[in-house]
């Protein structure tokens, strides 16, 4: 018995350590890429940003900090210009990079476990099951997904908390076909009928066989659903139908917007804040994409 | 016997039926919602009547039918809905498909003229940048794509205020037309268009750098394909290359996303259209949230998903005249 139990220990040796030479090779390609490793800069400094608020701008950054619409690069303690409650903008700015990160990531997840059970089930069990569940997906990207947004913050009420569900809610349906996909490809394979045959559960089938292998294009995909998401959140707090109790990015181009002519960078500033957070998720999924892809590119 | 039908007709009935389920799993979905949110019409209307005694308000809950099984409810609720009627606005004092059908132009018409720059334009673009491939044009244009892809629509729309309307005085701030102008005839449509450039302008960019990326990578791949290198090597060159053989082939794919996202962009113009106090169907989902009248939001979903169902089945139907290779069974 000792005979094939060195064996095996010896064969598994190489094998020990595949994943952090498979994340190696990953990072050396995604470093070539300029473009995506600027992308990674700029999401650094949105981490960072939102790490230190409470370092760099201490307090509620909610309170008046200092007299009303100044210019930003005027008073030293208001670099970035206050608005017209007299609120820090670089304060708005740093606490904001908080809740929009947060809401990206807590949104992003709830939608990307939904997608994964629906896709899963629809795309490994096929037939009916199958066409029921597509049928629903196809619904909830029929409705457009703003307005269903703004009914259910209607009907749930706008905490934190009810947006970041009503948002996950409303951007499942991609991740859900795209796994659905995967899994129809992947459910044929070798391994997966030699699991059948050992008479593994088709609940471990689907997470411990299949899902591992068909995870990678959602993770890239979790980027732009990311970028997605924050979009969503501070269009709604633009509206004015965020939570209130929040320095949102969102939130403050909105109130900007009252004092536009005279006090542009108001909502200039978040504006670029913005901006620039998306533009760092677009780029990191597609180094991220061409990483994981190498021959897609030319 | 049977009348030889048009395999094109075929195939658009056939579409229709099968978005018969979703719109049927759309009902219900709106019905829960409904049955989701605090009260209901009684107590909307007992509130707003300041109180009533009990017996008065369970015959108003009888008249409803609100005394009914969940199910009976649903089966009269879809019933209604099928023969398009809301219900009631409280908020407009008018049944909610007279609002609806009194704002759904204007919509349709940022709609179309959004869509149609962001086609017209991505489509050129996304061309310019696949035939000069890697080249400082190419990548003006991609950056350019990425910017626009990550700006959200309501910081633009205020940028575009900010530098057209406040500082240069050029376009209107909002509104569909000049209040008081009573303008007619070209004078109308001129004003119109003049209200409608930023609106436009805010919604199509994002949808703009989709279709330009799309069709950057699908003239890249046509490009590669044998009938390409078959036609250079007869001698078409150039322009013609371009658009007699690459681009109609590139374009399918950019069609099909064209009917995926509209969807999306009607859900962008609840901003843009709040904004640009334009009166149409975005604005009006915003003031219904506002103002809590969930009969009018439910009437938004339901007529915004038959305009969706409609735009992929007609988007389908494109694709499929497009593409002679697909068969239409």
């Amino acid at each position: 018995m000792t005979v094939p139990d060195t064996s095996l220990a010896s064969a598994s040796v190489p094998e020990m350590n595949p994943a952090p030479a498979r994340a190696l090779v990953l990072w050396r390609r995604f470093r070539r890429n300029r473009a995506a490793l600027l992308g990674l800069i700029l999401f650094a400094i949105v981490v960072l940003m939102a790490a230190f608020a409470d370092v760099v701008t201490p307090g509620d950054p909610l309170r008046n900090a200092g007299p009303p619409l100044t210019a930003p690069l005027v008073l030293s303690a208001n670099p970035l210009g206050t608005d017209q409650l007299g609120r820090d903008v670089m304060a708005g700015i740093f606490h904001g990079a908080r809740i929009s990160l947060m809401i990206g990531v807590v949104a992003t997840l709830i939608s990307i476990v939904i997608g994964i059970v629906i896709g899963a089930v629809a795309g490994y069990f096929g037939g009916k099951i199958d066409g029921a569940l597509m049928r629903v997906t196809e619904a909830f990207q029929t409705i457009p997904s703003f307005i269903l947004l703004l009914t259910l913050v209607a009907i749930l009420g706008s905490s934190i908390r009810n947006i970041v569900i009503a948002i996950g809610i409303v951007s499942w349906t991609a991740p859900a076909r795209m796994v659905r996909a995967e899994f129809m490809s992947l459910r044929k394979r070798e391994f997966v009928d030699a699991a059948r045959n050992l008479g593994v559960s088709d609940v471990s089938i689907i997470f411990r066989e299949i899902l591992p292998n068909a995870l990678p294009p959602v993770i890239v995909f979790a980027s732009v659903v990311m970028a997605t998401s924050i979009l969503m959140e501070s269009a709604l707090a633009f509206l004015g139908l965020g939570d209130p109790n929040f320095a949102s990015w969102g939130n403050m181009i909105g109130q900007g917007r009252a004092v536009l002519r005279t006090a542009w960078f108001c909502s200039v500033i978040p504006g670029i804040a913005i901006l620039l957070t998306v533009l760092s998720f677009s780029l990191m999924g597609e180094g991220l994409n061409d990483a994981l892809n190498p021959r897609q590119r030319k | 016997m049977s009348l030889p039908v048009p395999p094109l007709l075929a195939y658009a009935a056939r579409r229709v039926v099968q978005a018969i389920p979703i719109i049927i799993l759309i009902m219900i979905g709106s019905f829960l919602l409904i049955k989701l949110a605090p009260g209901d019409t009684v107590d909307a209307l007992v509130g707003d009547m300041g109180g009533a005694d009990p017996a008065f308000v369970a015959r108003l809950r009888a008249e409803y039918g609100l005394d009914q099984s969940v199910m009976v409810q649903l089966w009269r609720y879809m019933l209604k809905l099928a023969q398009f009627d809301f219900g009631w606005s409280y908020v407009y004092e008018q049944p909610v498909i007279t609002v609806l059908t009194s704002r759904i132009g204007n919509t349709m018409l940022l709609m179309v003229s959004s869509l149609a720059v962001a086609f017209t334009f991505g489509v050129a673009l996304g061309a310019i940048a696949a035939r000069r491939a890697y080249s400082w044009t190419d990548n003006m244009i991609s950056t350019l794509g990425l910017v626009f892809y990550a700006m959200p629509s309501f910081f633009l729309s205020l940028l575009l205020i900010l530098i057209f309307s406040v500082k240069l005085g050029w376009l209107p701030v909002g509104g569909i037309r000049t209040i008081g102008a009573f303008k007619t005839g070209w004078a109308d449509v001129a004003d119109v268009a003049r209200h409608l450039v930023m609106p436009t302008a805010a919604l199509s960019l994002i949808y703009l750098a989709f279709y330009m990326r799309l069709m950057r990578t699908s003239v890249l791949e046509v490009m590669d394909l044998d009938f390409v290198r078959t036609a250079r090597a007869k001698g078409a060159g150039g322009a013609r290359l371009m658009f007699h053989h690459v681009m109609r082939n590139a374009l399918l794919p950019v069609v099909t996303l064209l009917g995926l996202q509209f969807s999306t962009v009607l859900g962008g113009s609840v901003i843009v259209e709040t904004i640009f106090s334009l009166p149409g169907i975005g604005q009006l989902a915003y003031t219904s949230v506002v103002k809590r009248d969930l009969n009018t939001l439910m009437g938004i979903i339901a007529i915004s998903s038959v305009i969706v169902v409609i735009v992929n089945v007609v988007t389908d139907l494109v694709y499929a005249w497009l593409d002679p290779r697909i068969e239409l069974k």
